[in-house]
């Protein structure tokens, strides 16, 4: 196999507020010997917000960023779960609709771009476990993590639709029992921890408008995890993240019990076996205490 | 009925049992059978009933598809009884098979739920054509076709509720209209006949309407009819700012703050989002926010990430925009 090359799209928040996950992703990725081109030119993907107000803007600026990443032509890669459906869906439609197509491309080339269709996008989870491989990354594990119950958080955008995101990986998921990130932790050495809510929604995209019902998802989470005796969560998505670890207070108050885990990021964990630093892999910017790993 | 090999093999099934007259708690019976391939998950049920057990209680009628009685959870997934064929169940997860309604707190008997809210979020949209007739019409009231795939597929709705009781937010806010309700308000409002003006304004509401969608894609992913309630979610949100009934409040400012920090930064300025979106409403954030800062999740506004081009993003969002507010 040859060195695997990616364009990264590294998405807004792992560029402000889970600045651990650009460090993780970046010392992962060294480890791997995985070559990460950052596309320091795309934009915000729109978070599935800017859709509801301007669809076709938001379309122009995704197809904009794929571009890019055809440029170099390599496959792009996403590390947050609503870049990747925000992304994937643009490329979806834009390959299915020529009118559609057509029309963005003729005002991407104002700007001297074009959109072809060329590059694949795929989330670093999967981009791991179809070209990468869990049995190299088993080999390659150096610290085991055999004293964790680790319980997976997969995040709505990384498994529905399922029909769309089953388009872009080989391995097929199955969104009522998903089992790549199980994979993962077991490739890492952990113990994989089953509970209810692991496929479930942790009401991120609702914070602001619907406080409430943000906070009663993450604290369910949060809280079936715990029941099930995991030690630590684990998500591929930095804003699953973000609630997960930083809202535990009105997590707890909304649900009416005192909850808060240690969550990791993905890129975090596999660092973690595969015996990065703590500091490489940024664990200070934790809210929730992440201190005893 | 096929012509290739039926196969068979043995499933443990864990059959949710109440009945809301008698029992003070549900309970779950057991029961091993063996299922061929031929079977769907109503043949399932009506086994349990003749062969086990003639007072369990589900709700069928058509069997094909078309009257939606019944929808029910196979471990947990919203499933069509008469249409998913075991073979895929099995397939999905194993020979351990949970069968519950679609909402044990709603249940009252067996698979038997009150579906009562879901009738009343289904009327408070209207979901009938509103206009103006005419009596002694002098030719047929022709929609033409390029007109009529503006439904796309809301109008193949059977309201079965699969989505409705798949929907977290539908669980936590009992106001919520939910995922089919709004499939029936897209129907109604994409219809070139329609004239109603309060239908939009009802799902505009806050707590009740399209803003208080946490965007779970359950709704999509449950639908045996393939209708994608959350895309009619995304085309009923773009109608509020079209039809310029989008108020401006936290949950429209934030899907516009997108666009003002996208042309500043070319990327989410997260901070300034939240701001933007809140208003005075943002002291509430400072707990929080300030914990953050401590542990360096909190960028300066003059450390501000930029995209590279931004140039580009700038004139391509002067040319593309397509929408007001
Ligand atoms: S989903 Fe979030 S992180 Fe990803 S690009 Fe959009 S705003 Fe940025
Ligand atoms: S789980 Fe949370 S952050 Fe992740 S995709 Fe769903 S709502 Fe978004
Ligand atoms: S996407 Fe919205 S409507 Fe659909 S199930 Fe999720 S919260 Fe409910
Ligand atoms: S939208 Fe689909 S799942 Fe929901 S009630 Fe209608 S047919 Fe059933
Ligand atoms: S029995 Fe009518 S839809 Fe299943």
């Amino acid at each position: 196999m040859g060195k695997l090359k990616y364009a990264l799209f590294t998405g807004c928040t792992a560029k402000q507020s889970t600045p651990e996950q650009m460090m993780s992703t970046m010392a992962v990725a060294n480890k791997l010997d995985i070559e990460l081109i950052e596309l320091t030119e795309a934009s915000c993907c729109g978070a599935s917000h800017l859709q509801d107000y301007d669809d076709f803007l938001s379309l122009v600026l995704n197809a904009r960023n794929i571009a890019y990443a055809e440029k170099h032509e390599l496959t792009m890669v996403t590390i947050c779960n609503t870049c990747q459906l925000n992304t994937a869906m643009t490329k979806h439609r834009l390959d299915n609709n020529a009118e559609l197509k057509a029309k963005v491309n003729e005002k991407l080339a104002e700007v001297g771009l074009e959109y072809k269709g060329t590059s694949l996008v795929t989330h670093f989870l999967y981009a791991i476990i179809d070209d990468f491989g869990l049995d190299k990354i088993k080999e390659m594990v150096v610290k085991p993590l055999n004293k964790f119950n680790i319980a997976p958080f997969y995040g709505c955008h990384n498994i529905r639709p399922s029909e769309l995101q089953n388009e872009s990986h080989n391995k097929k998921e199955n969104p009522y029992n998903p089992t790549s990130l199980d994979d993962l932790i077991i490739a890492c050495g952990g113990v994989n921890v089953d509970y209810e809510e692991k496929n479930k929604c942790c009401g991120f995209h609702v914070e602001l408008q619907a406080p409430h019902t943000a906070a009663v998802l993450a604290g369910t989470a949060i809280a079936g995890a715990t029941d099930q005796n995991a030690d630590m969560m684990v998500t591929p998505c930095p804003l699953c993240h973000l609630k997960l670890d930083t809202q535990t207070k009105h997590s707890s108050e909304a649900i009416g019990r005192e909850v808060a885990l240690p969550v990791l990021h993905m890129q975090q964990m596999i660092g973690l076996a595969l015996g990065c630093t703590s500091e490489e892999l940024g664990l200070k910017h934790h809210v929730t205490e992440v201190g005893f790993i | 009925m096929s012509t290739g090999t039926i196969t068979t093999q043995k499933v443990n099934f864990k059959v949710f049992r109440f009945n809301a007259d008698e029992d003070y708690l549900p309970y779950y019976e057991d029961y091993s059978m063996d299922v061929t391939s031929e079977e769907v998950v109503l043949d399932i049920l009506n086994r349990i009933k003749w062969d086990h057990d003639g007072s369990f209680s589900y709700r069928r009628s058509c069997r094909h598809g078309i009257c939606g009685a019944c929808a029910i959870k196979v471990n947990g997934r919203s499933t069509l009884a008469c249409k998913e064929s075991m073979t895929t169940m099995i397939e999905y997860f194993g020979n351990d098979l949970t069968i519950e309604p679609l909402s044990t707190k709603r249940a009252v008997k067996d698979m038997i739920i009150d579906k009562g809210d879901f009738w009343e979020k289904h009327e408070s949209v209207t979901p009938y054509l509103v206009t103006d007739i005419d009596e002694a019409p002098t030719c047929e009231n022709l929609v033409l076709p390029h007109d009529a795939e503006k439904l796309n597929e809301a109008d193949l709705c059977i309201q079965c509720g699969a989505c409705h009781y798949a929907c977290p937010a539908v669980e936590v806010n009992e106001d919520f209209f939910g995922p089919a309700a709004f499939a029936a308000a897209y129907r109604f409002e994409s219809d070139v006949r329609d004239s109603d003006t309060d239908r939009l304004k009802a799902i505009n509401e806050e707590r009740q309407g399209v803003w208080d969608c946490v965007k779970c894609y359950e709704c999509a992913e449950a639908c045996p009819k393939d209708i994608n309630p959350i895309e009619k979610i995304t085309k009923l949100h773009q109608m509020t700012f079209t039809a310029g009934i989008a108020k401006s409040n936290v949950a429209t400012r934030h899907a516009v703050g997108f666009l003002h920090s996208i042309k500043k930064h070319g990327l989410l300025d997260e901070g300034g989002l939240v701001l933007y979106s809140e208003g005075l409403g943002v002291v509430k954030h400072i707990p929080v926010a300030l914990k953050m800062f401590k542990k360096g999740k909190i960028i300066m506004p003059w450390n501000m990430p930029k995209s590279d081009n931004l140039d580009e993003i700038q004139k391509l969002i002067k040319s593309s925009s397509t929408a007001k507010f």
